[in-house]
């Protein structure tokens, strides 16, 4: 190795940290990324710099038509659909991967098991997360589809991939290796089809971390460090946020990828009381809000399919500047589709990130405040979490909306959330269910804001 | 290098990466996925050196797909980056 190479390969790598580093606060990360493209640059150079590199031309021009589309790409999508956008470069991640794998098999490479770990874990990423942009999208349907025999279906392709790889790291069959290649993408499909949509953020950190680890792989099969380097930190990265999006459910890495909560059974046992729900009208909530010292804000993924931040921001504003009220934002881990995504959302509408906090920062505050104002969320709130251990969403960590004085939910129906669990707060004295689409809601009382 | 080397290097990175993801604020870890997205387009390095030689092959096109591939995710994952911090910078003028 030349040693331009080993001096780049170590000056990347810390780049790479820094970049990574630098997402420690909000102040740091822009720096950050700028350092992650340096690194990025310089491990190029100085690969294509290599002696052993005849052809220059053509995987340049290649690169930056890639690299174009995908600037075009990450330009124009919306940031409500950013979980979509990172599953697709996630899949693209775990196709390079296979292709590489493969590229270097048929070309007589005798470094056979780190390729097959290679094609392995980067095509499972690969159609997996196709699929997850599948759902995500609405291409696929979102909710779990499930069949019989899933579980044994899904173990006897794993065993045949495994056989099938011992066989080719033996016998060297460039033939084997394409059947794995083609198994493992099936078996991809397979993993992700029942995950359902309030999954999806777990499911996302995984396949993250799978693109980690096959680059690994690939680092392991071509010598190279660097690729060790950032593969094992990209798969820790992954690793470490399904590990926090799991544990805000309360649940086990295995219940998740099995195809999570057994909704039937669970909802048939909820007690069929016909308890009436308080239904309130954007004025009231505007009248409520006028003479609230304090509100904290409750967003979910219906916040996000109804667009409703901007509608949200505004009236944040209106509360703040004319009635002087203290608004603050509360985020479940676990909020939205991807780890995250309500941060990204509620920036992109200037909220600033002074006012937005993580669960455990705010949950005391609820006991102070005069208003919580859930808006497309559900069961992050639902105090049955903390109180009944049938409950299939017990032990898992909630906001504790109800202490506010008044709770508002701004939903569509009184339907339970993706856990089929019930929602008791909906019927609690001091709730005033706001239905409708999340941002017409908040229009509404904003122009009732606006006119008293 | 042999394989001991190599999986030093791989047990070390893995605490790195451990410790620094750690430190990564909540509010940012969408920006982490898409930050470590891009970086896992590291891999290009290594469609790079297989495309390196100079006759057409299978393996070379093979390589050439996952080196389009690969830019899609570096340009595009640090491009989204920037997008979203550049979201959370702004509320610093305020």
């Amino acid at each position: 190795m030349p040693w331009y190479l080993s001096l780049s390969s170590i000056c990347s790598a810390i780049m790479f940290i820094m970049a990574i580093r630098g997402l420690a606060s909000p102040k740091t990360a822009r720096q950050g990324n700028i350092l992650g493209i340096i690194g990025m640059i310089i491990a190029i150079t100085a690969t294509i710099a290599l002696p052993q590199i005849n052809d220059r031309l053509l995987p340049l021009a290649i690169m930056i038509i890639g690299g174009i589309t995908g600037i075009k790409i990450a330009a124009k999508v919306q940031m409500t659909s950013l979980p979509q956008l990172i599953a697709v470069f996630n899949g693209f991640g775990g196709l390079s991967a296979v292709l590489i794998s493969l590229a270097e098999i048929i070309s007589g490479s005798d470094k056979r098991i780190d390729n097959s770990i290679g094609i392995i874990i980067g095509a499972i990423a690969f159609s997996g997360s196709m699929i997850a942009f599948g759902k995500l999208q609405g291409i696929i349907t979102a909710k779990s589809i499930k069949f019989k025999a899933q579980h044994s279906l899904n173990l006897i392709l794993s065993l045949l991939i495994l056989s099938m790889t011992i066989i080719f790291i033996h016998s060297h069959s460039v033939n084997l290796f394409y059947w794995i290649a083609a198994i493992t993408v099936i078996l991809g499909i397979l993993l992700v089809l029942p995950i359902g949509g309030a999954d999806m953020p777990v499911i996302i950190s995984i396949l993250n971390s799978y693109s980690g680890w096959a680059a690994v792989g690939i680092g392991f099969s071509l010598n190279n460090t660097l690729l060790i380097i950032v593969g094992s930190i990209v798969g820790a990265s992954g690793a470490i946020l399904s590990y926090i999006m799991v544990k805000a459910m309360n649940r086990s890495l295995l219940n998740v990828i099995m195809g999570g909560l057994n909704n039937s059974d669970s909802a048939q046992k909820q007690s069929i009381e016909q308890k009436l729900a308080k239904t309130g009208n954007p004025q009231d909530a505007a009248f409520i809000m006028e003479n609230a010292n304090k509100i904290i804000i409750v967003p979910g993924y219906g916040m996000a399919v109804a667009q409703a931040q901007y509608a949200l921001k505004e009236m944040a504003d209106i509360l703040q500047n004319r009635y002087h009220a203290e608004v603050k934002y509360a985020i479940h881990p676990v909020a939205g589709r991807m780890p995250g995504h309500m941060n990204v959302l509620l920036a992109e509408a200037n909220v600033p990130y002074e006012n937005v906090f993580a669960m455990e920062d705010i949950n005391r505050e609820f006991a102070t405040a005069d208003v919580a104002y859930v808006i497309g969320a559900n069961d992050i709130t639902n105090p049955i979490a903390k109180t009944d251990s049938s409950s299939p969403i017990y032990g898992m960590p909630v906001l504790d909306v109800e202490k506010a004085k008044t709770v508002f939910f701004v939903k569509r129906s009184l339907a339970s959330g993706y856990s089929g669990v019930e929602n008791p707060l909906f019927f609690a004295d001091n709730t005033l269910m706001l239905y409708g689409d999340a941002k017409q809601v908040t229009e509404q009382i904003i122009s009732a804001l606006e006119n008293s | 290098m042999d394989f001991w080397t190599l999986f030093t290097i791989f047990c070390l990175s893995c605490f790195i990466g451990y410790f620094v993801v750690w430190g990564v604020t909540p509010a940012l870890h969408s920006p982490l996925m898409s930050v470590s997205n891009a970086i896992s387009g590291i891999i290009i390095i290594g469609a790079l050196i297989t495309a390196g030689n100079s006759e057409l092959s299978f393996s070379k096109i093979l390589s050439l797909c996952a080196i389009f591939f690969a830019s899609i995710n570096i340009f595009g994952g640090f491009a989204i980056s920037q997008r979203m911090l550049s979201l959370f910078k702004k509320k610093e003028k305020k």
